[in-house]
């Protein structure tokens, strides 16, 4: 079964999401202002890249756009008519996933004690594996599912972390530096696979990153953050603005 | 249950399955390993082997505040006391008042002078000395029927635990991100193995009560690859070194605790062996 079968199949290929909209937004914590008056858009079927220094404040907002942590300001989902919706599905792959690397546990283990009411240790059912398949073939990982979870490859991890982002699939896909630790070839491969993702199924996809290479190769979208919005346009307009050349004064726009 | 000796009696019939002691020996050590060693899978996964050693050794404690209060029933004693000094160290070490090992060797020593003192009384802890090597020779028809509803309730528990436990010991992040209440999950495995612990601890010994429980876990995991295999095999483990032990201290007139434990021992440093050999 492909991927587009797969999306089919749960009539999911119609995103009923069309854009997420932050207003105003603002943290502080301890008299610390981490976030002020943050706006952005999110789009559908866009990847959109988030960047900025140390400190900037990213991980603050995806921990606000997760819920994690109390905020001023509003966080909107509109559809494609402009009509709100309540509330959205989100997916998160972290940037590390610390974990006891000995634990004798399958990917097929952790992703069934996920979805199961059967106690792993009494074995998997073919439904639920069945289930697991479909998330795994999403993220092209179907051959990782029999696979010690501590004998994954950095980037093979990344797929499995996908794959659980993608279940249930949601409305909107934070990927927080997920290819941090994988090497270039497999950080290429993990975003084709994302793009692949945000034009099947529409998907929109908030991207965290540092790499000015894969922001130009894959995003649609770019929004440059310290603590506020700086900048945010296509790739070619943030590399070139004013406030990229001020946060980021050793990289150069035009070999970005 | 004289049809259960009679089943025995043609099924075994071995020299040391004589004695009605012995039957009941071997079949306290079929209800007690199966629970146990299950429990110590995740007790290992979660790092909880100090939490269970303290445990055990509070359980001194446990029957010295049983018998203050007047509690006739000692394993009744034993059990409230384990679910609350459970509760305890769980809640001390939630609070992150200190590392977690220095909090769980605070109450460790605490268990054990507690008990000390409220059982040497008069003089009279000898009294008590079987409570640290166990005795399960002594053990009656009453005490394996609470073996066994310790058995068939502790896996039912554990089975609706285990999956929710699982995400946890691998990501408490992940699974706090799937709306799985990571805290009370801890509460509830404290508590589960609070009981099976104390439900073992008179017929194996406050000393030798923590081998069993991690020592079959601890080996399972060297040699697996998935969940299902761990258990299974760390049940495997149990049961091997629950009846071997049996036999040894029955042949070489020993202590029986000690025995099992030794067996469980060999068979840990066996899967450390193989483990070391394979992983090359």
């Amino acid at each position: 079964m492909n991927v587009s079968e797969i999306l089919h199949r749960n009539q999911l290929s119609q995103c009923r999401l069309c854009r997420i909209s932050v207003n105003d937004l603002s943290v502080s914590r301890e008299g610390d202002t981490l976030l002020s008056h943050v706006s952005l858009h999110v789009h559908c079927g866009r990847l959109t890249a988030l960047v900025g220094p140390n400190g900037a404040g990213k991980t603050t907002l995806i921990r606000a756009l997760l819920g994690q942590l109390g905020y001023a300001g509003r966080v909107e989902h509109q559809d494609a008519q402009g009509h709100r919706i309540g509330t959205i599905r989100t997916g998160y792959v972290p940037q590390h996933f610390p974990f006891d690397r000995q634990m004798p546990v399958t990917v097929e283990d952790l992703m069934a004690s996920l979805i199961a009411k059967r106690p792993v240790w009494l074995g998997v059912s073919e439904k639920t594996r069945a289930h697991i398949r479909e998330q795994l073939t999403l993220a092209h990982g179907e051959s990782l599912l029999k696979r010690r979870l501590g004998a994954l490859s950095g980037g093979e991890m990344q797929r499995v972390l996908l794959a659980l982002a993608l279940d249930p699939l949601p409305d909107l896909l934070i990927l927080d530096e997920p290819v941090s630790g994988v090497d270039q070839n497999g950080q290429g491969i993990f975003l084709e696979l994302v793009e692949e993702l945000v034009h099947n199924y529409h998907l929109a996809v908030l991207l965290v990153t540092h790499d000015w290479a894969l922001v130009r190769r894959y995003a649609d979208d770019v929004v440059l953050l310290d603590k506020t919005v700086r900048a945010e346009g296509s790739p070619d307009e943030v590399f070139a603005s004013e406030a990229f050349a001020e946060l980021f004064p050793a990289v150069r726009a035009d070999t970005v | 249950m004289d049809t259960v000796y009679h089943v025995m009696d043609v099924l075994l019939p071995f020299d040391f399955l004589r004695y009605t002691f012995m039957k009941n020996a071997l079949i306290a050590m079929l209800l007690l390993t199966p629970l146990l060693s299950l429990l110590g899978t995740m007790a290992v996964n979660q790092r909880m082997a100090f939490f269970s050693d303290a445990l055990g050794h509070s359980a001194l404690a446990g029957v010295g505040i049983g018998m203050l209060l007047g509690v006739e029933n000692v394993t009744l004693s034993l059990v409230m006391f384990g679910v609350l000094y459970a509760v305890l160290v769980s809640t001390v070490n939630r609070s992150g008042a200190a590392t977690k090992d220095t909090t769980i060797s605070v109450f460790s020593s605490m268990g054990i002078a507690l008990g000390l003192l409220l059982l040497s009384r008069g003089g009279k802890f000898s009294s008590y000395s079987s409570l640290l090597t166990g005795d399960i020779l002594s053990i009656g028809q009453q005490d394996l029927l609470w073996l066994l509803v310790g058995l068939i309730l502790g896996v039912v528990f554990w089975a609706a635990l285990y999956n929710r436990l699982l995400v946890s010991a691998v990501s408490p992040e992940l699974a706090e991100s799937r709306g799985i209440r990571t805290r009370w999950l801890e509460y509830a495995f404290a508590i589960l193995v609070a009981v099976a612990v104390m439900l073992a601890i008179r017929w194996v010994g406050v000393l030798l009560i923590n081998a069993l429980l991690i020592l079959p876990a601890a080996a399972a995991r060297n040699v697996s690859r998935s969940a299902a295999q761990h258990a299974l095999l760390s049940v495997l483990f149990g049961l091997v070194s629950g009846i071997a032990g049996l036999v040894i201290s029955y042949v070489m007139n020993t202590g029986v605790g000690a025995a099992v434990v030794l067996c469980a021992g060999l068979i840990y440093f066996v899967t450390l062996l193989i483990r070391s050999f394979t992983t090359k």
